[in-house]
């Protein structure tokens, strides 16, 4: 997988508020990238920065080698699906995908057979002559995945393209979209803020928080291995806790000396301050003084798939979060153990805007 | 008994506003000058309207300076507020501001100003300087009536026509155009009635021997009004009647589809 697009030390700011701080990234031959992140993190702007709508202040971005920087949206070999799908509403479907293939002055005929291709790829057979106001929200979303599609990009953008949509739908359409890469074979990049839609689908995972990239990785790095505690704060629940190294292999949380597979060789030096993570579903709950440490249940929430429960520290200084299918009462006194893997050791934020970052979480 | 009420009510109230109307279209038809007695059905008040160069040619100023400066105010309106879209959101506020205080400012003010201003430049006043106070003053109505048609939503539809490999030209004239035109439209028409309604600014602003529908009424009026004005004022509201009658046709028939659309 070859290089595609590459964006070097871009900076952009509106009006002085800096959006974008230094962001590196970069994007290979058909993979599925996602840029994860809360609202204002700069996500959608890197995303426009690809698609041309907006021109970096510093940094450089190519594409296939070429720097892009002054070629204007539509000389870009880029489609993109927009958050509210911006579909032309005086247009009817079939007008809406010929859009972009009459500007490149293609026959009728050819545009006939590929807006029937595209809207059998996107199951709407059939729905050339509908118009934009007869679909329903999950119908939009795919007509303007067609309408994008249509014209053959090396790269489809994609923002927030699920945001709109109810949760079972959602599901469907991470599906859709997996499918959909896979027949294409062309490059995405995804923008959202929902963690679950960027775990699901994406090869690879950028965390973005204010302007900077966090951590980028596949979503299993991302998930098991957070390298800051706003990652693993914005990717699912856990627990952040703050440690101090012992030695190689053990760390100290709350007084009580945990086994983990971190040492010197990750860069931990014993008596250093550290975070630790630990997963919800991480903890496994054993008969009380048969785990590592003990607590009592405080809370119990039957959330689906399983129990969710606050359990109290025994010298009531820390509350974890567990996750577990088996049903446990609230007053319960429990033991508690965790795998050495699966304890995440990381490095404590070190520069002031990332404290104050962490204050913020 | 409520309903009653309601339906004297609402009968009252039409009277009130029509009444007024049936007695003009009335007299129009009648065959004598009074305006008391109806004597006999004669169309001798339409002939004489179409047969005098006074009232002949206060109509044609009057529409076709409704229609020319409803265009010229369409085109600069419109046009004005392409530009502004691209200002700051500070300066639009400011320049919308500035657009609002002729809408408020009262008609005389804006009659004598342009007057003078007419007077210090030297300019002699006639059917052109009608003409440009009425595209002034209809300017501010049809960026009114636009403004709204520019939003965030055009501005995303802008610039998936942009994506989809467009020029700007192009995505202006097949997306943002069709976007705007209920707004240029209802502006247009909002310029047309304002200019053939106005009569303070034209009095000010038109030189002798000019006269729009208004004026000559006014100036008749010192004289004695003829029926063939009733005539003329049946002929303008019949047709603004056909008008809107034939504008709700086409509109219920396309809420109908529309409905049998949502039904499907």
């Amino acid at each position: 997988m070859g290089e595609l697009i590459r964006l070097e030390s871009i900076v952009k700011s509106y009006d002085g508020n800096i959006v974008l701080d230094g962001i590196n990234l970069s994007v290979s031959e058909n993979e599925f990238v996602t840029l994860l992140g809360p609202s204002g993190c700069g996500k959608t702007t890197t995303l426009r920065l690809i698609g041309g709508f907006e021109k970096p202040d510093e940094g450089r971005i190519f594409f296939d080698g070429k720097e892009i920087n002054n070629v204007p949206a539509n000389q870009r070999p880029v489609n993109t699906v927009f958050q509210n799908y911006a579909l032309f509403p005086h247009m009817n479907v079939g007008e809406n995908i010929a859009f972009g293939l009459r500007i490149k002055n293609k026959t009728d005929q050819y545009i006939k057979d590929k807006i029937e291709y595209v809207l059998k790829l996107v199951n709407l057979k059939g729905f050339e002559t509908r118009s934009i106001h007869q679909l329903s929200g999950g119908q939009q979303q795919r007509i303007a995945m067609a309408r994008a599609i249509v014209n053959e990009p090396r790269v489809l953008l994609l923002d927030e393209p699920l945001g709109a949509l109810d949760l079972k739908l959602r599901q469907e359409m991470e599906y859709e979209l997996v499918r959909l890469k896979k027949e294409l074979g062309i490059t995405f990049i995804y923008v959202t803020h929902d963690q679950e839609e960027a775990l699901t689908m994406s090869d690879k995972v950028v965390v973005m928080n204010e302007g900077r990239i966090q951590q980028e990785g596949t979503p299993e790095q991302i998930y098991n291995e957070p390298e800051n505690a706003f990652v693993a704060d914005f990717i699912g629940d856990s627990n952040i806790l703050p440690g101090k190294m012992i030695r190689d292999y053990l760390v100290m949380i709350n007084g009580i000396e945990f086994p983990c597979i971190d040492g010197s060789e990750q860069g931990f030096k014993p008596r250093q301050k550290v975070d630790v993570v630990i997963r919800p579903e991480d903890i496994e709950i054993k008969p009380y003084g048969k785990g590592l440490f003990n607590g009592t249940i405080i809370s119990k929430l039957f959330i689906g798939m399983h129990y969710e429960m606050l359990v109290e520290s025994e010298d009531g200084k820390i509350e974890w979060l567990l996750q577990n299918y088996d049903q446990h009462e609230v007053g319960e006194k429990i033991g508690m153990y965790v795998k050495p893997e699966n304890i995440q050791i990381m490095h404590k934020p070190r520069s002031e805007d990332e404290e104050a970052l962490e204050l913020d979480i | 008994m409520k309903k009653t009420f309601g339906n004297i009510y609402i009968l009252i109230i039409m009277l009130f506003l029509y009444l007024p109307i049936m007695a003009l279209i009335v007299l129009s038809f009648n065959e004598a000058k009074s305006m008391a007695v109806f004597t006999g059905f004669s169309l001798k008040w339409y002939d004489e309207l179409f047969n005098s160069d006074l009232m002949i040619s206060a109509m044609f100023n009057t529409f076709t300076i409704a229609i020319v400066s409803a265009l010229i105010a369409t085109v600069v309106g419109t046009m004005a507020v392409i530009g502004m879209n691209a200002m700051k959101k500070k300066s639009q506020n400011a320049l919308m501001g500035f657009n609002n205080i002729p809408l408020l400012n009262a008609d005389i003010v804006t009659g004598i100003s342009l007057m003078l201003f007419m007077l210090i430049l030297q300019i002699p006043r006639g059917y052109g300087t009608i003409l440009f106070s009425h595209t002034t003053f209809c300017i501010p109505y049809v960026i009114l009536s636009v403004k709204p048609r520019v939003n965030k939503r055009t501005e995303s539809l802008y610039e998936a026509a942009l994506d989809l490999g467009a020029t700007g030209r192009y995505a202006f004239r097949k997306i943002v155009f069709p976007e705007l035109w209920p707004g240029i439209f209802s502006g247009f028409l909002l310029s047309f009635t304002m200019s053939v309604d106005d009569f303070i600014i034209t009095y000010f602003t038109r030189g002798a021997g000019i006269n729009t529908i208004s004026t000559l009424i006014y100036s008749q009026v010192k004289v004695g009004i003829r029926p063939s004005l009733f005539a003329l004022s049946t002929i303008i509201f019949v047709a603004a009647l056909v008008v809107l009658v034939i504008i709700n046709i086409r509109q219920s028939k396309t809420d109908k589809r529309n409905k049998m659309v949502f039904n499907l």
